[in-house]
Order: C-alpha cells, then sequence, then structure tokens
C-alpha cells in the first residue's frame, strides 16, 4: 500500500464566521501527483494552507508526513508555492535561491540544480522584477526545491505558462513523485486534470470526488473532467 | 534561533539596499544635509545655536529614517509572501527580526558616522564629550527606530498605513523630547509621557555627551530596552498561523 503523506479527517476551516472548508476527508499518497481541481474561490487555496500549516483550522484534523500540520520538524521537510510568486523582486534568480538556501542549510549546489529544474538558466542573474509573470513563479517554485522535500505543495503553479513549459513542468512534477515525494498541485483548469494520478475535485468547500482520473470518467461516464465536475454538481442538486 | 540564519536575513537586505542605488545615497547622505542645513541657519546668528540643537536633531535623524525604512520594508515582506514562506521554513521569529536591526544598525553606523564626523570636523560642532560616543548613541537611537518599525509594521494593511505610524509615533515622541520645551517645564501630565518615551532619553543621552562627559549609560540603557521590547513585540506579531 502507498504511504500517505497527508491525512486529513473531518478539516474544517471557518473564516468570520461562514465555512470555508467543510468536513474534507482525504489524503495525498507519497509518491505521487494529486491534482486539487475546483473553480476559483472554492476553497483550494485555504485547504493548501491548512495542510503547510499556515491556516488556522478550526475543526477536524490533519496529518502530514506523520506529524502535525504546522509542527516544527515540517519546516524542513516541506515545500510551499503560493500562487503569487513569492520572492525577493529587487534580487536576482540567484541571490534568491542562495538566501533561501542559506534559510533552509542546505548547500550552495542546489541553488544551480533548481535553476536548471524551472529552466532559468539563463536568466540567473536576472533582477526578479524584470522577468515575466511566467518567469517570476518558476523563481518561486525554485525555492520550493531546494530543500528537496519530502512534500510539495503548489498552488496553481502553471497559470500563465506557455505549454511547452507547461508539460516540462508536470513532468518536473512527476519526476518529483517517482523520487518519493508526495505532490500536490491545484489548478483551475480542468484540462490539467488528466496529468494527475489522483483528483480532488472541489466546490464550495466540499470535496465532489476523490478518484484516479480514469476511474472518475469511468463512474460518471463525462468524456472528460469538465464534463465530469458538471454531472457531479449536477448529481448533488 | 540560529547565527546562520540571521546573518542571512541580514546580508539579504543589505543586497537589496545595494541594489536600490537612489535609496542607499539618500539613506547616506541626507542626514549629513539636514545636518548641514541646521548649520546653515545659524551661521548668522550669535549663541551657540546649532551646538544646543545638533546633537538633538543627529538623534532624530537616524531613528526616524530607520523608522520609516523598517516599517515600509517588513510591510512589504508582509504583503508578498515573503514572510509567510520564511515561517513555514526552519526560520526562527527572533532570526528574521535581528536579521533586520543588524543590517540597518550597519547602515545607521554608516549613515550617522558620515553626519557625525561631518558635523564634528566640518561644521565645528561643540562636543565635550566623546564624538565615538555621540556616534554609538545615533547607532542605538536608530536601532530603536527599526525595532519600532518592525513593530508597527504589523498594524499596518498598506504602505500608505505605514506611512502615517511615522506622525502618529514618531512625531509626538520629538514633540515632547525637551527640544521644544524643556521637559521640566511642560505640564505635569505631559512631562510624565515624555518621562515613559523612548525618544526623550535618546536626545538626553545626546545631549549629555555633547555638554558633558558624564556617562550617559543609563539614558542608552533605557533607549536600549526600549528596542529590546519593541523586537520582543515584535516577535509576537509574527504569526505563522492566521485564521
Amino acid at each position: 500500500m502507498m504511504k500517505n503523506a497527508v491525512v486529513a479527517r473531518r478539516l474544517c476551516v471557518t473564516r468570520g464566521g461562514n465555512p470555508v472548508l467543510r468536513d474534507l476527508d482525504f489524503e495525498v499518497a507519497a509518491g505521487s501527483v494529486t491534482g486539487l481541481l475546483g473553480p476559483s474561490g472554492c476553497g483550494k487555496t485555504t485547504l493548501m494552507r491548512a495542510v503547510i500549516g499556515t491556516q488556522r483550522i478550526t475543526g477536524g484534523t490533519v496529518e502530514v508526513l506523520d506529524e502535525r500540520a504546522a509542527a516544527p520538524a515540517l519546516r524542513h521537510r516541506v515545500g510551499y508555492v503560493s500562487q503569487a510568486p513569492s520572492v525577493y523582486d529587487d534580487l536576482t534568480v540567484r541571490e534568491n535561491l542562495r538566501f533561501f538556501a542559506r534559510v533552509l542549510g542546505v548547500p550552495r549546489e542546489r541553488v544551480d540544480a533548481c535553476v536548471a529544474t524551472v529552466a532559468l538558466g539563463d536568466h540567473a542573474d536576472r533582477v526578479v522584477a524584470r522577468l515575466s509573470g511566467g518567469q517570476r513563479s518558476r523563481v518561486s517554485l525554485a525555492v520550493a526545491l531546494l530543500g528537496e522535500p519530502d512534500l510539495l505543495v503548489l498552488d496553481e503553479p502553471t497559470v500563465g505558462l506557455d505549454p511547452v513549459l507547461r508539460v516540462e513542468l508536470w513532468s518536473t512534477f512527476h519526476r518529483l513523485a517517482e523520487a518519493g515525494a508526495a505532490v500536490l498541485v491545484s489548478s483551475h483548469v480542468m484540462d490539467e486534470a488528466a496529468r494527475c494520478d489522483r483528483l480532488l475535485l472541489m466546490r464550495e468547500g466540499t470535496l465532489l470526488a476523490d478518484d484516479a482520473p480514469a476511474a472518475l470518467l469511468r463512474r460518471t461516464g463525462a468524456p472528460d473532467v469538465e464534463h465530469a465536475f458538471l454531472s457531479l454538481v449536477g448529481a448533488g442538486a | 534561533m540560529s547565527p546562520r540564519i540571521t546573518a542571512a536575513v541580514a546580508l539579504r537586505v543589505l543586497t537589496q539596499l545595494r541594489r536600490d542605488h537612489r535609496t542607499a545615497a539618500m539613506l547616506l547622505v541626507l542626514p549629513t544635509l539636514l545636518m548641514s542645513l541646521l548649520w546653515w541657519m545659524f551661521v548668522d546668528l550669535p549663541g551657540a545655536g546649532f551646538s544646543a540643537l545638533g546633537p538633538a536633531l543627529l538623534a532624530l535623524v537616524p531613528f526616524i529614517v530607520m523608522f520609516l525604512v523598517t516599517s515600509v520594508t517588513t510591510l512589504r515582506e508582509r504583503t508578498s509572501g515573503t514572510l509567510e514562506r520564511l515561517l513555514v521554513m526552519p526560520m526562527g521569529k527572533l532570526d528574521f527580526l535581528l536579521g533586520y536591526l543588524v543590517a540597518f544598525g550597519l547602515v545607521a553606523a554608516l549613515q550617522s558616522a558620515v553626519a557625525v564626523g561631518t558635523c564634528v570636523w566640518l561644521l565645528d560642532l561643540r562636543v565635550v564629550g566623546s564624538a565615538w560616543l555621540l556616534l554609538l548613541v545615533a547607532v542605538v537611537d536608530a536601532v530603536l527606530g527599526t525595532a519600532l518599525g518592525l513593530l508597527v509594521s504589523a498594524f499596518a494593511r498598506t504602505e500608505f498605513q505605514a506611512v502615517q505610524f511615522m506622525p502618529a509615533v514618531v512625531i509626538p515622541q520629538i514633540l515632547l523630547c525637551g527640544l521644544f520645551v524643556a521637559r521640566d517645564q511642560l505640564p505635569r501630565a505631559l512631562e510624565v509621557v515624555s518621562d515613559v518615551l523612548p525618544l526623550s532619553y535618546a536626545v538626553d543621552a545626546m545631549q549629555a555627551v555633547a555638554t558633558s562627559t558624564d556617562p550617559v549609560w543609563g539614558d542608552v540603557g533605557v533607549v536600549a530596552a526600549y528596542a529590546v521590547a519593541a523586537v520582543a513585540l515584535g516577535a509576537l506579531t509574527l504569526r505563522r498561523q492566521t485564521a
């Protein structure tokens, strides 16, 4: 049986009196890519932040790599990329990565390796502010890869990227998963679903489905994930 | 807490400043220009106007500048998501705060060295005590400014709000520090207020160095204690988790 990197039970988050996540049960398996799909505003980011421990939860439990989410021991083992790139605009790509490498205490060689992984080798000495939006989010991704995390949580990492690069990044995610990491990727683009080993379909703070893409299509009889999503919403209504 | 991470933060902040040539130049030159302006104002007047006000201004300027620079840069760190990212890494809250203090403390040392040097050697500021002590007090004041800036940035959501903390937090201290009305001649209530404001002690220390060889460690200690308290409170405002 595949080991679970994340196990959430009856996870609830309420913000300002409004339920954002309602009683979620899900797992993220090690060694695979799990896609978190759903429309904008359905709670994907909140779910991811609950997993990395920056979101205070109001009910249920989240266990990450056999620890309570937010446990200090996880700070070396979890990589997170937020939706907006969290890097320093006024530093170069390499300066950004060197700084985060020092914070993580990883060797300098990791910097060049991660720059290469996100295909920014030609831009390593450029100031981040001068890069395009897609390049900037790749810098942010490179930072998350520095510590070779056991769990990688990526919030819409492929938005605004050209299709070639998107395919490359997805194969990077799969490579990391094959090396044993658990990868949780969110997207609001349903056509990225087919690239995941497992899918969590989300709507309005609840999970509509937790299945492999093929099984999901078989169960709903839909030709693609977008239609599967619609049929699940219809079935629930 | 780890010295490696503290140093990494300090180095990064200094690299960012170095990249921003205009800010770096202004940090280095502006205080000296302001001191020169003060000197010029009094140049045709009898009496020791410049020597009477100069030391107080040498305390105020690094305090104000570092307060502003720090509150804006740390706010930027909060809003850009880099702070959240650092806090899910093995970064101690004190590493973050001390890194900023070290970086801006070094900048303040450089800035004040230029200003104090200009005042003492070019503008004939009369200093009875040691010019080194003048410099040291200026740096402690700058560290206080940085520490308060770190603290108030937690209460600002936008850069406009952060800048507004300058009139809210800094100007009352300037008014009550004894520069305009001697502190013992203030209405009793305001005198009590000025007794608990750290800038009063900073200005007292500067004036004591300028006019005497009396030890100023008591005043400097109070300023430093306020800086430590501000950093401790600042650490409380850094949250790894939000609701």
